[in-house]
């Protein structure tokens, strides 16, 4: 293969995946910010407040490399994608510029006031600009999810005489039904991260005997939001992007499965490698007739394998490809029996008690983030070997001037760069926490 | 309607430079107006709540850049592939150092930060104004509208054109200077004791280099780019644009001898805006010269994107920015009044 190409996709997934780390903690935390600031008024709880203004100064630290980190995705999209940009911005460039426009300035308008100016806007006032700084991380959340649905499943588009992709319908841009149904399963996904931090971090206060006032209140909170999330991911968000795929990308959906044959009633493989020399699953584990059941809601319904795609369109890298979303589902299936069973412990009213519980939800830490991660490496690998949907190919995307060489300097630039900045939020997360939920009153100086 | 675009693109790119150029400005002359942690803290206190929604005019002008006009996006994001990274990683480690700063409450960490914040800036700076020189120099496009510009050859202005050159390491040096006069002018009018002071003797001192640098920026550009000498020959009322310049460079003068630190950041703000507006006019119709040829330099007509995208964009461009200019109003006039050394936490 192309080296300059591999060395521009590693740049784009590595610093992509990098900076997801952070938004997803930050929209799911918004929403659980405005839900510890509404039941902090509705029940004049200043224990809740205090909740709050814990959460938003992780927020802070989160919302600040997020920022930082998002800033050199925009810039590649030219910089490394140029031919690919100037073939779509027209296109795709509404959105981002929209997000710009309308979710950023938004963003950062009140997060400065969300974070230092609780004393001067007052109990209300302060719940609004939550609810702002809310609504500004969702609708960016949906801007860049509109993008990305755009090159998964390209709607609303000409063709110029020159190549060039031409916007015909904006509404069919927003309106993009693969955007709508993506938008529910990552924001979703995001809310489930930020219940599963709030939750480790409080029974790891009641673990160690701290702070127990704002640790009940942080798994009473955040078990109840993330039973439901964890099951709306799989249905029906989660269901409804797998349908979408067995009619749109149906060569995704037979490489993600591990499905080699075309069948009638075609398995569901829980488990097993994707042999490419053998072209077939070593060691699998499966539900007989499953796929096809979840697929077309019939039991023998037939679900095309690779077999019946030629290979120039199957995925590059099936095996990564199978692993991503085999690991997303096989936690998100997971996450559904925590939440489920510490929601039932809470209804209870023993959580609070069952050291055993309180040590699977401190652990279950970093697996949110490994899911959110395996769910967005599915989702692009999938697309490949297209960057636009049938329309480009990644191959063809790429900077044609920027060699190898320099795009390798610029990613190891990052690598390194990256590296202290992952330091540095350790260091500052791992103070914040040991500092606790404090009752000092936030001093209102600008 | 792309010529409606490049105006509002000039707008953004304006807003921009005003906007994060007082706190890139005042990163800048942090050192020269503060001389204790603390003193740092007011200065970084002054832009604090501010920088961030400062820095998104720039992603937003981005985003306006990539639909509007791809072409252009396109190849000069990838021709001035190794200095954009650069800016990348630069705003990364500013960003960093204003918001961390202040968590750690140890003076190593403190100084460490300090530099960091201040040394960021003035590269910043420079790498802005370069890349405007740039722009106005023109790139060696070929005939499929691209090109890859090495960081430096010669350092001349001439065929084998780098990204550093004699013309654009003076646009840059201008570039630092103009808005160090106005971080110095911005921190004269947030801050009060000993930072307020040195702010207004520091932009006294650099007054006089950007009164020089602009006199040499007006006799060498029309040189290196004779377009923009032709577009203020042929057409008198582009001449508003360097005189607006000019008289908000002098009006800041004034204004700070008199000791009215708002008229003088004003007067900064109409030189930056005038200077910008001066360069767009100048180059208009191009937006990226090729010196490689006449026929491949890409114009507001051939880099835009199709005119329904272009229609469509500004039923939802025109609400969103009154918005967002109303948040910014809101926002300033949240953080108004100026900053003290004690018990702002930076």
């Amino acid at each position: 293969m192309n080296t300059a190409l591999t060395v521009h996709r590693l740049h784009f997934a590595f610093t992509v995946t990098y900076h997801y780390l952070f938004p997803q903690l930050t929209m799911g935390l918004a929403a659980l910010l405005v839900i510890f600031k509404t039941l902090a008024l509705r029940r004049d709880d200043e224990v809740y407040d205090r909740c709050a203004r814990f959460w938003a100064r992780l927020f802070g630290i989160n919302f600040a490399l997020g920022v930082v980190t998002g800033i050199p995705l925009e810039f590649q999209f030219g910089t490394n994608w140029a031919a690919f940009s100037r073939a779509a911005g027209g296109v795709i460039g509404q959105t981002l510029a929209m997000e710009g426009v309308f979710a950023f300035f938004l963003e950062s308008s009140f997060l400065g006031l969300f974070l230092f100016g609780e004393q001067r806007l007052g109990r209300w006032g302060h719940w609004l600009v939550a609810v702002l700084v809310f609504v500004g991380s969702w609708l960016s959340g949906f801007f860049i999810v509109c993008t990305n649905a755009w090159m998964q499943h390209p709607v609303g588009y000409r063709l110029g005489p020159d190549g060039q992709i031409l916007l015909e319908s904006l509404s069919g841009l927003l309106l993009n039904p693969w955007a709508w149904w993506q938008y529910a399963h990552t924001m979703n996904g995001a809310l489930i991260t930020g219940c599963f931090v709030v939750a480790s971090v409080g029974a790891f206060y009641l673990l160690s005997g701290q702070h127990e006032e704002d640790a009940r209140r942080f798994l009473r909170v955040s078990v109840v939001v993330g039973a439901v999330a964890t099951v709306l991911q799989i249905f029906p968000t989660g269901d409804f992007q797998g349908r979408l795929l067995a009619y749109h990308e149906p060569v995704t959906l037979a490489a993600m499965e591990g499905l080699f044959r075309t069948e009638n009633g075609a398995p569901l493989a829980i488990l097993g490698q994707p042999d490419m020399e053998n072209r077939r699953l070593d060691n699998p584990l499966v539900v007989p007739r499953m796929l096809s059941f979840l697929t077309f809601r019939r039991w023998l319904a037939q679900v095309k394998g690779l077999d019946a795609f030629p290979e120039v369109d199957w995925p590059d890298n099936i095996p990564l490809l199978y692993y991503s979303y085999h690991i997303m589902v096989g936690l998100g299936t997971f996450f559904i029996a925590i939440m489920l069973t510490a929601a039932f412990l809470l209804w209870r009213g023993t959580l609070f008690r069952s050291r055993w519980m309180l040590w699977v939800l401190l652990l279950s830490l970093p697996f949110p983030y490994i899911a959110n991660t395996a769910g967005w490496t599915t989702a692009e690998l999938g697309r490949q070997p297209w960057v636009i949907y049938g329309l480009m190919r990644t191959a063809d995307g790429a900077s044609p001037m920027v060699v190898a060489g320099n795009a390798l300097f610029t990613l190891i630039g990052f690598a390194g760069l990256y590296a202290l900045l992952s330091v540095l939020f350790l260091l500052l997360v791992y103070r914040e926490v040991a500092r606790g939920p404090e009752d000092e009153a936030v001093t209102g100086a600008g | 309607m792309a010529t409606v675009w490049f105006c509002l693109l000039v707008f953004m790119f304006a807003m921009y430079v005003v906007l994060d150029g007082f706190d890139l400005g005042a990163g800048a002359v942090a050192f020269l107006v503060a001389r204790t942690p603390e003193e740092r803290g007011q200065v970084i206190g002054s832009i604090g709540p501010l920088w961030d929604g400062n820095e998104v005019w720039l992603v937003a002008a981005g985003g306006t850049l990539y639909f509007a006009f791809p072409a252009l996006y396109a190849a000069s994001f990838s021709g001035f592939y190794l200095p954009l990274m650069f800016v990348l990683w630069l705003l990364i480690l500013r960003g960093i150092a204003i918001e961390f700063r202040g968590e750690i409450a140890n003076p190593l960490w403190i100084d460490f930060w300090d530099v960091v914040f201040s040394v960021s800036s003035l590269l910043l700076a420079v790498l802005l104004g370069a890349a405007l020189g740039n722009v106005l120099r023109g790139a060696p496009l070929n005939e499929q509208g691209w090109f890859f510009l090495p960081l430096w050859t010669n350092l001349r202005v001439g065929p084998q054109a780098g990204i550093l050159d004699w013309y654009t390491v003076i646009v840059g040096v201008a570039a630092l200077l103009s808005l160090a006069l106005h971080g110095a002018l911005w921190l004269a009018l947030k801050t009060e004791g000993a930072v307020e002071a040195r702010a207004k003797d520091a932009a006294r001192l650099v007054w006089g280099g950007v009164f020089a640098a602009t006199i040499v920026l007006a006799v060498l550009t029309p040189w290196v780019q004779p377009h923009v000498g032709e577009r203020f020959t042929s057409q008198a009322w582009g001449w508003v644009f360097p005189f607006l310049a000019l008289a908000g460079l002098v009006w800041a003068r004034l204004r700070l001898t008199q000791g009215r630190a708002l008229g003088a950041f004003l007067g900064s703000c109409a030189y930056l805006i005038g200077m910008l507006a001066t360069a767009a006019y100048g180059l208009y119709p191009y937006v990226l010269p090729a010196t490689t040829g006449e026929s491949r330099a890409l114009t507001v007509m051939n880099a835009a994107a199709a005119e329904y995208g272009l229609r469509i964009g500004l039923a939802w461009w025109i609400p969103g920015m009154l918005l967002a200019t109303g948040y910014f109003i809101y926002v300033y006039r949240s953080f108004a009044g100026k900053v003290r050394p004690e018990g702002n936490r930076y």
